[in-house]
């Protein structure tokens, strides 16, 4: 199985984020780095919107992500609900 | 009696087809071959443009948004950077010179990238893929002016900086990234994507940006360190892009498959050459090193490179050629690299040094292997000569790679007491190349890398005529933005600012 992977910017907004993603993945691991922060996961992880909504207490809009994120491997899909990261393999 | 409902808010692949796909129309006066005259040549075969769609599915109007607030952020840092002299809270004045490599060959490169995008984004026949290199050609240029301007800031202080424009067409060392995009940039569109959308963006990239932002931010280069997170933020779609169009060009017919190895075999090979300078900075020049390249080619390398080839392998896609050979130069290449640029440091618009006596115990430890029995002793050589009154300078040329462009000064992947050399002969003339892989990428297409500018040959030619002085001239090449960091301009006026500063 290989390792999917998303950084993001280590900020107030990306604490709740973080926060949610190790909620909706329990056997993610968060890894911190100067000024960012690394969740990563065997095969597969998923990046809910209402987890993040509850977390930071408002309206999040999946696309925000992009504001600060720095890169991610896996492939991607993403609507309004969720992002998911997969490798096939 | 019927009350009307609010319409309910587009979802995102609603919104996506509307505002994407439904902006192309069928062309009725003109045939497809004559709008898009430039995707048949490579031979790469498309049955079904619509099947290429952006994962993201990002819109036009939600690109403009949230790119305006990456730049409202990233405004706010640096003008707060020029107001409170953020240039002396970096560790020391060495790490400029980190600084001034990445402007002198990374910056005109994200320029080029631009450009690149912007004309794919015009050549290929279906509107998924057109928005989004028009999105990326948009970042890129984004990129481009928000390092000049970051780095400005720097240029106000410090030598080495000022002509970092031209520079990039002059200088040997950052005639290895020119060369690398001006070789995509003459490619056709769907090898440029390869080229740049997946090797560059998917596989390498962040072998670059993470650790050297990472790096700006451990030493407390808060102006680069947001540039760079900004623009990585774009990174994330671009890598995404760069995926996307190879499992397209997989999937739309299976004689795509051999010339999209082809194009990885090259790029992937190409990329890893370009990126020595970058084992160099990671390993040399950052006074806090965050980690080494080494490690950090295991994690971004290794561990990504190969759950990606995985994944790619059920297309029929193998990992890339000279794979193994990288992996056999790791523990070598920025060692190898570093002392060339400080063998040459009176041909480089930054500044070097020889590795203090912390420097040397952390190479011992990250390269356990390799530093202490190959490059210390050479190090140690070059510290003895300057104990002595001495300096350690080789003022001969270094003979170029035809392919990338970078000094033969690689060993073989077997033997690092052995330093590599290939040779080609061509139409009666003999070309040089650094390895196996540049030696092979050149002949799959000599008739395109013989017509290659390399900076030493033009120095022998008209009208400089091997007139050193006259060429550093032109590659504004200043004496006070050369040389040993010891004896710079740059660490005598940053050591006088920051005493003034803290003792206001
Ligand atoms: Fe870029
Ligand atoms: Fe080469």
């Amino acid at each position: 199985m290989s390792k999917v992977f998303i950084i993001l910017q280590a900020n107030e907004e990306t604490r709740s984020i973080v926060e949610a993603i190790e909620q909706d993945n329990p056997d993610a691991e968060v890894v911190h780095e100067p000024a960012m922060v690394k969740v990563q996961a065997e095969g597969h992880l998923v990046v809910r919107r209402e987890t993040i909504e509850e977390e930071i207490g408002r309206e999040f809009d999946m696309q925000e992500l992009n504001i600060n994120l720095i890169t991610l491997s896996g492939n991607v899909d993403e609507d309004e609900d969720a992002l998911t990261l997969t490798w096939n393999s | 009696m019927d009350i009307k409902k609010t319409p309910k808010k587009l979802n995102v692949k609603e919104k996506y087809r509307l505002m994407t796909r439904d902006l192309a129309w069928e062309p009725s006066y003109r045939d497809e071959k004559e709008i898009y005259p430039y995707v048949d040549y490579e031979g790469i075969k498309v049955h079904d443009w619509s099947k290429w769609e952006d994962p993201f599915r990002l819109t036009m109007d939600a690109y403009w948004k949230y790119q305006a607030e990456k730049e409202r952020k990233y405004y706010a840092i640096i003008d707060a950077h020029a107001q409170n002299n953020g240039h002396l809270n970096v560790t020391d004045a060495r790490y400029l010179t980190a600084i001034k490599l990445f402007l002198q060959s990374i910056s005109p490169a994200e320029y080029a990238s631009h450009r690149g995008f912007a004309r794919v984004g015009r050549e290929f026949a279906g509107v998924g893929p057109q928005v989004a290199c028009q999105m990326q050609s948009i970042d890129e240029i984004r990129h481009a002016q928000t390092q000049v301007h970051a780095m400005s800031n720097y240029n106000k202080f410090y030598n080495g900086f000022k002509d970092f424009a031209n520079q990039r067409d002059r200088i040997w060392y950052t005639s290895v990234a020119r060369s690398f995009f001006d070789d995509a940039m003459s490619a056709g569109p769907f090898e440029f994507l390869i080229a740049i959308g997946f090797s560059f963006e998917y596989v390498l990239t962040n072998l670059l940006f993470v650790p050297f932002m990472s790096g700006a931010a451990y030493n407390g280069d808060m102006a680069t360190c947001t540039f760079g997170f900004s623009a990585q933020s774009d990174e994330a779609r671009h890598m995404t892009l760069g995926l996307e169009c190879i499992k397209f060009m997989l999937e739309q017919d299976p004689d795509n498959i051999p010339i999209v190895q082809k194009w990885i075999d090259k790029w992937f090979w190409r990329g890893c050459r370009l990126l020595t300078l970058v084992a160099a900075m990671m390993d040399y020049m950052l006074p806090k090193r965050v980690m080494s390249w080494r490690e950090a080619w295991n994690i971004y390398g290794v561990e990504n490179g190969n759950a990606l080839f995985r994944d790619l392998a059920r297309y029929g896609i193998k990992p890339p050629m000279h794979w193994d050979d990288v992996e056999k130069s790791i523990d070598h290449t920025s060692h190898q690299i570093m002392l060339g640029l400080y063998q040459w440091k009176f041909g480089t618009a930054f500044h070097s040094w020889t590795p203090t006596a912390s420097d040397i115990e952390w190479l011992k430890e990250k390269y356990p292997t390799t530093f202490e029995k190959y490059y210390l002793p050479r190090w140690e050589y070059a510290i003895a000569q300057k104990e002595n009154g001495g300096e350690y300078n080789n003022f001969g040329l270094p003979k170029l790679c035809q392919t990338c462009q970078l000094p033969c000064l690689f060993t073989e992947p077997d033997d690092p007491t052995q330093l590599a050399h290939r040779e080609t002969e061509y139409e009666g003339e003999k070309y040089h190349f650094c390895s196996d892989g540049c030696q092979h990428v050149f002949e799959q297409e000599p008739e395109k890398y013989v017509q290659a500018w390399l900076p030493m040959p033009s120095l022998m030619q008209e009208p400089l005529k091997g007139d050193l002085a006259a060429w550093m001239e032109w590659a504004s090449l200043e004496p006070t933005a050369s040389g040993e960091y010891a004896n710079s301009e740059d660490k005598a006026n940053f050591e006088k600012w920051r005493k003034q500063v803290s003792t206001d």
